[in-house]
């Protein structure tokens, strides 16, 4: 398919297909972060992007059968691989016997969360979800990076003329929007809030708090925007999140436990617990949809001040 | 037998077709959507895994025996999130690299490093 627009679409509805998958294989939460970052942030980052590289593909010159060759012989190396892997569901599967049953069996204990996911995810491995908001908080400065620099001189009139052309059109995605808006946002925080005891949880809370913002942005342009929220703000925030969750460690290093270990923080192991995943996920929650928007705005910026910009087709 | 492995072959299916888009084509925006579909099939392998027979979602309820495996959920949760933000990353180099050569094929972009040399 040369028309690069109808890929975008196609991958964002596989996306939504495969967060069907997830919800056939139980993983609730999974299936929850897929649908709203797949389907919805992705898509429209990539939207965003060839509205600047230019919408289709040039046709491919030479044959694609080398490349046809490599991708057989490792696709058949790989099912002879799959050959020896246990059963699609079996219960005797070794990665079904090794840490899983202590999670299973002994977090409602030791957490007092029902939600297995968000104590793993926020208690037992946190030092892992800390290593992956690093990562966030990382790509978001590169992209910040990459596309702050040499700026193209500013056509003030036409950046104009976009925003207000947006902004008198669509009366009634005008109004709707301005509806859901709030429900959008209270949405968020309810999954923020509640990911201890259903699926839900911060990385879904940012990520849906940011997409209310996107709706915002794309219906009445970057300049009231820009009025809404102050793009030094945000990126204060950005690493305000990532703060707030690394001091929640060594606060309880300070008290002479691990480094999250949260039943330092209270005198009741398990209120600690609570505590602890609570400041966490607020954490994961600020930094997720801080650094979303933060990328969303420098796409729409580079947008808006870039050249080519002819192809406004949406 | 060897049914119980087609989730396994599902997947190798995805990749393959990710894979193949990222090395059969030059147009640097549809790697980045190669690279996608070679990501969610891992995503997808990993759930797989975690799923057992007659289990539930992890969500602890009264009355329920058998749950699936939630350290998978958990990995790929955190991975779907870290993909989106590396995704961005990648557009944000495609679209400086449209600024800097005029185009995002790779082929024009060696013929214009070549024309530097």
């Amino acid at each position: 398919m040369k028309d690069l627009l109808a890929v975008i679409m196609l991958l964002g509805i596989y996306s939504l297909l495969s967060a069907s998958f997830f919800v056939a294989m139980d993983a609730v939460d999974v299936a929850f972060t897929e649908a709203s970052v797949g389907a919805g942030i992705s898509t429209l980052l990539m939207l965003v992007a060839i509205t600047m590289t230019g919408r289709s593909e040039h046709p491919v010159r030479h044959k694609p059968l080398l490349a046809l060759a490599v991708v057989i012989v490792t696709g058949s190396l790989l099912i002879y691989g799959t050959l020896d892997m246990p059963y699609f569901g079996s219960a005797e599967a070794p990665i079904h016997q090794h840490v899983a049953p202590r999670y299973i069996n002994d977090s409602m204990q030791e957490i007092g969360v029902p939600n297995i996911v968000t104590s793993v995810l926020a208690s037992y491995r946190a030092f892992d979800t800390f290593g992956e908001v690093v990562v966030i908080f990382t790509a978001g400065m590169g992209v910040l990076a990459l596309l702050s620099v040499a700026r193209r001189p500013v056509d003030i009139k036409k950046v104009n003329s976009f925003n207000n052309s947006m902004h008198e059109q669509h009366l009634v995605l005008r109004i709707v929007t301005k509806m859901l808006i709030p429900f959008i946002l209270l949405f968020a925080l309810y999954v923020q809030f509640h990911g201890d005891f259903g699926p839900g949880g911060g990385f879904q809370a940012g990520v849906i708090f940011a997409s209310s913002i996107f709706l915002y942005t794309m219906l009445f342009g970057m300049t009231t925007a820009r009025r809404l929220i102050n793009q030094s703000f945000i990126q204060i925030l950005a690493a305000s999140g990532v703060l707030l969750y690394g001091s929640v460690g060594v606060v309880s290093l300070l008290n002479g436990k691990n480094f999250f270990d949260y039943s330092a923080l209270s005198s009741d192991p398990v209120a600690g617990q609570h505590l602890g995943i609570l400041l966490i996920e607020l954490g994961v929650g600020i930094t997720v949809a801080s650094v979303m928007v933060i990328i969303f705005f420098k796409f729409a910026d580079r947008r808006d001040y870039s050249p080519s910009n002819e192809n406004k087709d949406f | 037998m060897l049914m119980g492995l087609y989730n396994d072959w599902v997947v190798v299916v995805l990749m393959m077709i990710g894979f193949y888009i990222v090395i059969a084509h030059g147009n640097l925006i549809k790697k980045i959507v190669g690279l996608s579909i070679f990501q969610t099939s891992v995503f997808i392998f990993y759930i797989s895994m975690a799923k057992v027979d007659g289990g539930t979602a992890p969500i602890l309820a009264e009355g329920i025996q058998q749950y699936s495996n939630p350290l998978p959920h958990v990995l790929i949760l955190t991975a779907i999130v870290v993909g989106i933000a590396t995704t961005a990353l990648g557009l944000a180099l495609a679209v400086r690299i449209k600024e800097a050569y005029g185009s995002v094929e790779e082929e024009e972009i060696q013929k214009k490093d070549n024309l530097d040399c």
